[in-house]
């Protein structure tokens, strides 16, 4: 028998187009397309006369840019408008689908490649942009590209790569209440540090995992990123086929029952080697926050921020210094209790119908404190039509939340919705990173619950306390 | 892309102080590098006077005196120092865009996040990982101003009286120095992708979105 191997290794090996020595050819089954990155990369097509090899494996959507109000006003901002045209004019020209703004299917690419069933298991999928890690939860070799890379694939569909290394993550046991995929995530970035899974690909294992929805792998998959993994994994079991079955993109017919019997194939064989493996106990974990400008930057809402001398690193020491002070905060104080400005529940992170539905289940019958400014923006038009369908909108509306429609928004706040100067925001999103959500704004990353927790409380608190 | 072989500059070392201390900026991620405002564009020049936008201008637009490349001599820096996992966060190749039309063709650093790594590569740029200790050891002459030469094809730093030997992956290395196109070089392989492509359908049928 041939020696035992992991998806990782399975899906390498089945998509490799030309073998060289150090690098190699692999190539892409689909390719996911947003405004930002891509439209120098099709200008490098027209100037060299290259064309799209496979235009058919290529879906694209706006969503990084565009207002969360009312659609039918228009864009509002001329150098957005001009990108997102820029987009539908490309896909036009070269014949890629484009999801319309106007479409309820638009949304988050992260979030929109699932519910197509654009994104199976075993494929490779590429985006030019960093989260592409999240389609790894199906099962899919999927990673972040840069324009030049989205340039390549589209005229090769390939991409130049050399095999990374295996590393393994492995939950054991079962999450508390109130703990979920967000605070698995941002365990491992705390665990692991940003930098601690480069030259890896990540592989989800253990019960918690396994016990975890799709949706909550794709949180965990997402957050790959942040600790620096250029993919993260999860074996497909039957809960993928599930999800999948009947998803307008997925094969149909004959062609699904012998998709799910290859997919059965795809996870990690028993004794597969990792080059490296660490092991995270869920039942152990409390609901986490990030304190500083880094997602490695994780306490439990229960801990305190750090105290610079328990650093004895200097470059560590400064760093922190730093952070602390960008973020205003009183070394050694505790977390629990800091006061917030904003709330914003959203991303591909936690844009998707579960995230809104634990976000709003502890809503009822409260009110969002007056200090508070309060926003969820679902991740696609279908998780806001699902939301609707649910009433989950009048229960955010109710307790004073502003219910949006769907984008990238205060994730990376290059639309309208940012914080102001020095604004405290209990965020969904992924990046706590200086100014990310807008210049000398003040992120801290928590789950939906932890949130909407914060919302009602006007300060970062746990929700294991409200829940009562 | 233009070839690279050697270039010789000022350097520019990103810092931290703390107290007296001073130390290498870590984990410099791409929102400083070039904030989000910036990624409207749909063009790849013009982006180096936003390079570290938040870093190098205040609200109002001026320039922050104390930020190292609004000095003399680091404005005409070409090579940039600084700490561990350099380039982390998104995949935007504005990033490089930015650093490159700034006038910076190298970076030296402790560690880089691998999708900036390869995004430096692909547009013109060395990024040189370095032994943590040897990069302290250049801050200081790098504070002075004192001109750094990097030479890629002997894969050597010059500074006045020391020299110190980088690695970089050969493949890498010969993109640089010939200045190739990626997908030049990947369609010449072309039958490889067709044969392959052809195979993976009959096999995988489920691979062509329906
Ligand atoms: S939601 Fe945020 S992280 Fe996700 S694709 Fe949009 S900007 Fe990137």
């Amino acid at each position: 028998m041939s020696e035992p191997k992991t998806i990782y290794d399975k899906i390498w090996e089945s998509h490799l187009a030309y073998e060289d020595e150090g690098d190699c050819l692999l190539y892409i089954d689909r390719h996911l397309i947003h405004e930002v990155t891509s439209p120098q990369a099709f200008e490098g097509l027209r100037m060299s006369n290259r064309t799209v090899r496979r235009p058919q494996n290529a879906l694209a959507v706006a969503d990084h840019n565009i207002p969360t109000t009312d659609r039918a006003l228009g864009i509002g901002d001329e150098e957005s408008e001009i990108q997102i045209q820029t987009l539908e004019d490309n896909c036009k020209e070269f014949g890629i689908e484009y999801i319309k703004t106007s479409d309820k299917r638009q949304g988050i690419v992260h979030i929109i490649g699932p519910e197509q069933g654009f994104t199976l298991p075993g494929l490779t999928i590429v985006c030019g942009d960093s989260h592409t890690s999240t389609h790894g939860a199906f099962g899919a070799l999927a990673h972040g590209i840069g324009t030049s890379e989205v340039e390549h694939v589209l005229a090769t569909q390939t991409l130049i790569q050399k095999k990374a290394k295996n590393f393994q993550v492995k939950i054991n046991g079962k999450c508390n209440d109130n703990v979920t995929a967000k605070d698995l995530a941002l365990s491992v970035i705390g665990a692991i540090g940003t930098a601690g899974g480069t030259g890896y690909v990540i592989e989800y294992t253990g019960e918690a995992v396994e016990s975890l929805s799709i949706e909550g792998r794709m949180t965990l998959c997402n957050l790959t990123i942040e600790a620096g993994a250029r993919a993260g994994l999860v074996s497909p079991d039957q809960k993928t086929f599930e999800y999948l079955k009947d998803r307008p993109m997925s094969p149909k017919g004959d062609e699904w029952d012998s998709a799910v019997e290859y997919w059965k194939t795809l996870a990690s064989d028993k004794g597969a080697k990792y080059d490296k493996t660490i092991e995270i106990d869920a039942g152990n974990l409390t609901p986490l926050v990030t304190w500083g400008t880094s997602p490695e930057d994780v306490i439990s809402i229960d801990g305190n921020i750090p105290n610079l001398e328990d650093i004895k690193d200097d470059s560590k020491r400064s760093a922190v210094k730093r952070s602390l002070d960008y973020m205003n905060l009183i070394p050694g104080s505790p977390i629990k209790g800091v006061p917030i400005d904003r709330v914003f529940i959203g991303s591909c992170t936690n844009g998707r119908i579960e995230d809104l539905r634990e976000a709003a289940s502890i809503l009822p019958g409260k009110k969002v404190s007056e200090r508070v400014s309060a926003m969820v923006v679902p991740g696609s038009g279908l998780v806001k039509e699902q939301a609707e369908e649910e009433g989950l909108d009048k229960i955010f509306i109710e307790a004073g939340f502003e219910w949006r429609e769907p984008g990238c928004s205060m994730c990376l706040a290059m639309n309208a919705d940012k914080l102001s100067p020095k604004e405290r925001c209990a965020s969904t999103s992924n990046r706590n990173f200086e100014g990310r959500q807008g210049r000398e704004g003040r992120t801290h990353l928590v789950s939906p619950k932890m949130a909407a927790a914060a919302a009602l409380a006007g300060c970062l608190t746990d929700v294991r306390e409200m829940v009562l | 892309m233009e070839k690279f072989s050697s270039v010789k500059g000022i350097s520019a070392p990103l810092i931290n102080k703390s107290g007296n201390q001073l130390s290498l900026m870590m984990n410099v991620d791409t929102d400083m590098i070039i904030p989000k405002q910036f990624l409207k564009t749909i063009k790849r020049s013009g982006l180096g006077k936003n390079l570290f936008d938040e870093m190098r201008y205040d609200s109002g637009g001026k320039e922050i005196d104390s930020f190292i490349l609004n000095k003399e001599p680091f404005r005409k820096a070409k090579i940039l120092i600084a700490g561990k996992n350099f380039g982390c966060g998104s995949s935007r190749e504005h990033a490089p865009w930015s650093i490159l039309d700034f006038g910076i063709k190298v970076i030296i650093a402790p560690s880089f996040a691998d999708i900036f790594f390869n995004n430096s590569f692909k547009n013109g740029i060395l990024p040189i990982k370095l032994d943590e200790k040897i990069i302290n050891s250049l801050i200081d002459v790098s504070m002075k101003g004192e001109e750094l030469e990097v030479d890629l094809i002997d894969q050597v730093i010059t500074l006045h009286d020391r020299k110190i030997e980088f690695d970089v992956d050969p493949i890498n290395k010969d993109c640089l120095v010939k200045g190739l196109d990626d997908i030049g070089s990947t369609l010449e392989k072309v039958s490889f992708i067709d044969e392959f492509e052809g195979e993976l359908f009959d096999k995988r049928p489920w691979d062509i979105p329906s």
